[in-house]
């Protein structure tokens, strides 16, 4: 099963040059899925069939000369279960969609069958990407490959882990408030979120429409930019996608970091900190700057608002976003009602989790008559102090660098006890989707119990490039850890 | 921040969900410590400052005026938890 | 008893002319089976996304710049967030912040004589879905068809005290928009919808009472009747010592009374926030005068020009104006025969008797200008005579007829040989010596009756004027 060891841009090579075709290593990688999958649960939906069908018609296309231009042609993806996928169940982890089949592809689906990507399948997240743990998942509970008695981290914990697991050479997620960055570091793996607008999100179902981005995730630097390559620019069906496609990506992949001005907040290495992720973090700068970029320590203002802010604002996009979902037109409905009333508030209690609800809830009062002012439009304020405070940083430096998250993997079943403590674990992340902002993250080191420990680069909009050239310059001093699998463990 | 039974009543009215006793009580815990949180927000004077909804400037993005789809009906039925003569069916909105 | 005035605003939603829906490709075309005219988008499937329609905002524009608004510079979207199942998003896309236009204002015309309502606003939203309640099985049907389909809303100031005064100014409203062509404003299919938020106060007081609103009206008549009874309804309540409780409530014209529309448990707070899916929209100097150069003649400037340019007097103006239809027709006719006074006769007699007599709209009128200038030329030739034009009419405005080809069909062409004139003259002359005696003697009026003789072996095609000259002549 070697074959599943490479990265998606070596598998893509070896298909160009004939060493694989499309449908062996599509093959090679459901045998794989089917070994671990029953021991790591990442994937809701399996789709052997058309991912076989899809793999043989592009094997074909390949051999008739197509995909010329694309490096990922035939190579498998899995998809998070929140992005459209046309004949293909999309739930987004919620009983409210178990049997939703979208009509239609997302602009990123597209984009993946132009390229020649075969979608192997959907894989498991938070309900409705609210979580970050991907345990409020109604059907499945994904464990870390690291360590099966911790999380994969969340909302895209389905897709980290997977792409860890050696069950996806690469993934597509999503990033709200830091659901690419922090599973993408608690599973030792390579995420981005790009920045606001240069993804297209027709097809992503929803959770903050404000905040929401497709990324990719890898397990290297060199993945991420390909395949954000392949799905970035602008979108006739997305009013707030209007980038121009950008190919700097790949360009951007040198060894080089020397003049490049790196800033750390001193406030992302106060409290609540663990001093094991602070450690590595820190390590991992030195590295930067040893190979010549120039690191200093400054003051961020504000960043500690990030949270409320985002708390209020995602929920309240929430709500709306989430209304649609009253078992009329599709999704779940209620077997007994008497009336309208009952069939909605029925369907809805039963077919949504507790922590959907307790957003949905958040959201409604904080745009109830009395509060909006209080409670969303100052939300809306900070978040423009938020920003200012990011572009006055940019004017002096090219990238943000902290922690990703501030602990490694929790133990499964320790955070939903206390949902805000689950938020406060959000701190690094938050305030770069308010800001709208581009961030990666990458595996810096491990703590003592060999836990992933991830660093986040945060980049100036629209100069992913930027923070992708310092990343593949870390990845290749540092390398590349995967999990220590341990076969005899997986029945 | 003190969350009455009235408030959780309201917003749970307002997102149309039913909630049992215990969720309720629950409800009143998370939402007090959380909303509590949000608060800290007033520590920070924005007196002056825009709110901003959308992060990046971008204005004027149109459609033209071209009918680009056809009937898609079936398709779009097709997940319809129930349905008749072609349309979604509810509990009668009148009585 | 004390005296109430009536305090009326009114809210008029008009659909707009556009080909497509404000969000999608789908198209706006009425009817059609049901939900064969929707997406992803205007179902609220999961993911689906917005993008505005340009042709929404210049229309937007248009009808508020003829209603003499100031154009908001940087227009957006809001939601409006509630449950109902013509709703497939759980809310509507609508204005409440910055809608995108502003303080504008129609002069009406009453009985009582010219007046002012102001307009409050103008917004630009999106159409909810039909619900057909199907008795059989106990359910309603959701039909997305309309959903989707570009409104706007005019919210006028409560400047109206009588239902009088409010049908003047939705006509007045009406036509401003037909002419500015962004609806085509038709009540029966819902193009045009007026809710009417009324209040009644103590004659003299400064203050407003507590207004109700009220839907469901879907003709002039019925909104008359509707104000008439909400106003009788307030008094009432008013006259028994209680109060008039802020509700909305749906007119029903058979049982002719209103009933309150939601229940208490609904909570009615709608959650408005600026719609993140969609950005803003920002109006420049260029784009607004772009606009109103598009801007077609108004009937009011309409009626001056026809007086001053054609010497119609203003009420005959004042008729052929009030339907776009019958202006253009005129315009289009004396383009073709510059007769402007035979045009606007034709049209104000017997096409508006043809129109009484036949029950149809001033707007549905098939007359082909073409031909009304030819039945004109034709009269004036002296081809016909006005009597036999008068049928010639009747024909072209009821089955489109040719007016040369009828004519001829039917002999109806004016008798032009002299030479056969003078000779039925003769005859006339000699087979009536009374008469002839009569006429030399003095009897005058005896050439009326040689005339007629004349005009009957003619089968009266024949011009009477040209008839008495050469009778005198022979006599």
């Amino acid at each position: 099963m070697e074959i599943t060891k490479k990265t998606a841009c070596e598998l893509g090579k070896m298909i160009k040059e004939r060493k694989i075709s499309a449908v062996e290593a599509l093959t090679e990688q459901l045998a794989v899925i089917k070994k671990r999958d029953p021991e790591y649960q990442c994937y809701l939906t399996i789709a052997e069939e058309e991912a076989l069908k899809e793999a043989k018609k592009v094997q074909k296309e390949i051999d008739d000369g197509m995909y010329a231009d694309s490096l990922l042609a035939g190579v498998p993806i899995a998809i998070k279960d929140n992005i459209c996928t046309k004949g293909i169940k999309t739930t987004c982890a919620s009983k409210m969609l178990d049997d939703f089949i979208p009509p239609y592809d997302a602009t990123v689906m597209k984009r993946l069958k132009e390229a020649g990507c075969i979608t192997i399948g959907k894989v498991n997240m938070d309900e409705f990407a609210m979580g970050s743990t991907t345990e409020t998942s109604y059907f499945k509970q994904t464990k870390n490959p690291w360590d099966v008695t911790r999380v994969p981290g969340g909302s895209s914990g389905g897709a980290a882990a997977a792409v860890a697991a050696e069950e996806a050479f690469i993934a597509l997620g999503s990033d709200t408030g830091g659901s690419i960055r922090q599973p993408s570091s608690f599973c030792g793996v390579t995420g981005i979120k790009p920045t606001y607008g240069t993804v297209s999100r027709y097809g992503l179902i929803a959770y903050a429409s404000s905040l929401d981005q497709i990324g990719p995730i890898g397990r290297d630097v060199t993945d991420c930019a390909t395949l954000l390559e392949t799905i970035a620019g602008g979108d006739p069906y997305d009013s707030t996608c209007v980038a121009a496609k950008s190919s700097s990506y790949r360009a951007a992949l040198k060894d080089d970091v020397s003049g490049m001005r790196i800033g750390i907040p001193n406030g992302y290495f106060k409290e609540g900190l663990d001093c094991e992720v602070k450690e590595q973090v820190l390590k991992a700068a030195e590295v930067l700057s040893q190979k010549g970029a120039k690191v200093e320590f400054f003051d961020l203002p504000a960043s500690e608002y990030a949270i409320p802010a985002y708390y209020v604002i995602a929920s309240a996009e929430a709500s709306s976003n989430l209304s649609r979902f009253d078992g009329v037109k599709y999704g779940y409905r209620t077997s007994e009602f008497e009336n309208l009333k009952e069939l909605y508030e029925k369907t809805r209690s039963e077919g949504f989790g507790d922590e959907v609800k307790r957003r949905m809830m958040i959201g409604a009062f904080v745009l109830s008559s009395g509060y909006y002012d209080a409670y969303y439009n100052k939300a809306l304020k900070v978040k423009a102090t938020i920003k200012k405070a990011f572009d006055q940083a940019f004017a002096s430096y090219d990238m943000i660098l902290g922690p990703t998250a501030s602990t490694t993997a929790p133990k499964l079943g320790e955070s939903l006890s206390d949902p805000l403590k689950m938020y406060l674990g959000d701190i690094y992340t938050v305030s770069v989707n308010l800001a709208g902002l581009p961030a990666i993250s990458i595996p810096c080191g491990e703590d003592k119990k060999g836990m992933p420990v991830g660093m986040q680069l945060i980049g100036k909009p629209f100069e992913e490039a930027t923070i992708l050239q310092a990343a593949y310059s870390f990845e290749q001093t540092r390398g590349y850890k995967r999990p220590m699998i341990d076969e005899r463990k997986i029945r | 921040m003190i969350i009455s039974d009235e408030t959780i009543a309201y917003v749970a009215a307002l997102a149309k969900i039913k909630l049992s006793d215990e969720e309720k009580i629950r409800a009143k815990k998370d939402l007090g410590e959380i909303l509590g949180y949000i608060e800290r927000m007033n520590e920070l004077d924005t007196d002056g400052v825009e709110p901003m909804s959308h992060a990046f400037p971008v204005s004027n993005v149109f459609r033209e005026d071209v009918v680009t789809n056809g009937d898609e009906r079936e398709e779009m039925l097709k997940n319809a938890p129930k349905q008749k003569d072609g349309c979604f069916v509810v509990p009668k909105t009148v009585e | 008893m004390k005296t109430y005035e009536t305090v009326i605003g009114l809210e008029v939603h008009v659909e707009l002319a556009t080909k497509t829906k404000i969000f999608c490709g789908c198209t706006t075309a009425f009817g059609g089976a049901p939900n064969t005219h929707i997406c992803p988008v205007c179902t609220g499937m999961p993911g689906s996304l917005p993008v505005l329609n340009k042709k929404v905002v210049e229309y937007a524009m248009a009808a508020g710049l003829a209603c003499g608004c100031e154009i908001t510079r940087k227009t957006k979207f809001d939601r409006k967030n509630y449950f109902y199942p013509d709703l497939p998003k759980a809310y509507q896309v609508s204005q409440l912040y910055l809608p995108i236009c502003r303080n504008g204002k129609i002069e009406i015309e009453t009985a009582a004589g010219k007046k002012t309502v102001g307009i409050h606003e103008i917004h630009m939203e999106e159409d909810a879905g039909k619900l057909v309640h199907d008795d059989w099985d106990d359910c309603t049907l959701i039909d997305y068809n309309r959903c989707g389909v570009p409104l706007i809303e005019i919210v006028s100031d409560p400047d109206m005290r009588s239902a009088e005064e409010v049908i003047a100014y939705l006509e007045k409203l009406r036509l401003i928009l037909k002419y500015v062509g962004v609806s085509d404003c038709k009540m029966q299919e819902g193009s045009l919808r007026a809710d009417v938020n009324l209040s009644i106060r103590e004659v003299g007081s400064t203050e407003f009472g507590t207004r109700t609103e009220m839907k469901n009206l879907n003709s002039f008549k019925a909104i008359a009747r509707a104000i008439e009874g909400e106003r009788k309804r307030q008094i009432e309540v008013l006259e028994y010592g209680k109060k008039v409780i802020q509700e909305t409530r749906r007119w029903d014209d058979n049982k002719d009374t209103s009933f309150a529309m939601r229940t208490k448990e609904d909570a009615m707070d709608y959650r408005y926030f600026p719609e993140p899916d969609l950005v803003p929209v920002v109006i420049s100097e260029e784009w607004i005068s772009s606009i109103k150069e598009k801007e077609p003649e108004l009937r009011d400037a309409k009626i001056k020009r026809y007086q001053t340019e054609y010497e119609i007097p203003a009420y005959d103006a004042g008729i052929l104006t009030a339907s776009k239809r019958m202006a253009d027709l005129f315009e289009e006719t004396i383009a073709i025969c510059q007769k402007p006074k035979e045009v606007s006769n034709w049209l104000m007699v017997e096409a508006m008797r043809l129109l009484k007599e036949t029950e149809q709209e001033a707007d549905e009128l098939m007359l082909s200008a073409k031909k009304l200038a030819e039945l004109i030329e034709m009269i004036d030739s002296g081809k016909i005579n006005r009597t036999v034009g008068k049928e010639v009419f009747e024909h072209i405005f009821k089955e489109d007829a040719d007016p040369l080809e009828y004519v001829k069909k039917n002999g109806l062409l004016m008798e032009q040989d002299d030479g056969r004139l003078k000779e039925v003259i003769r005859i006339v002359i000699q087979s009536n010596p009374q008469s002839v005696s009569d006429y030399h003697s003095g009897k005058q009026k005896a050439i009326g009756y040689l005339i007629g003789q004349t005009m009957s072996l003619l089968h009266g095609k024949a011009d009477p004027s040209k008839v008495r000259s050469m009778m005198e002549a022979e006599l």
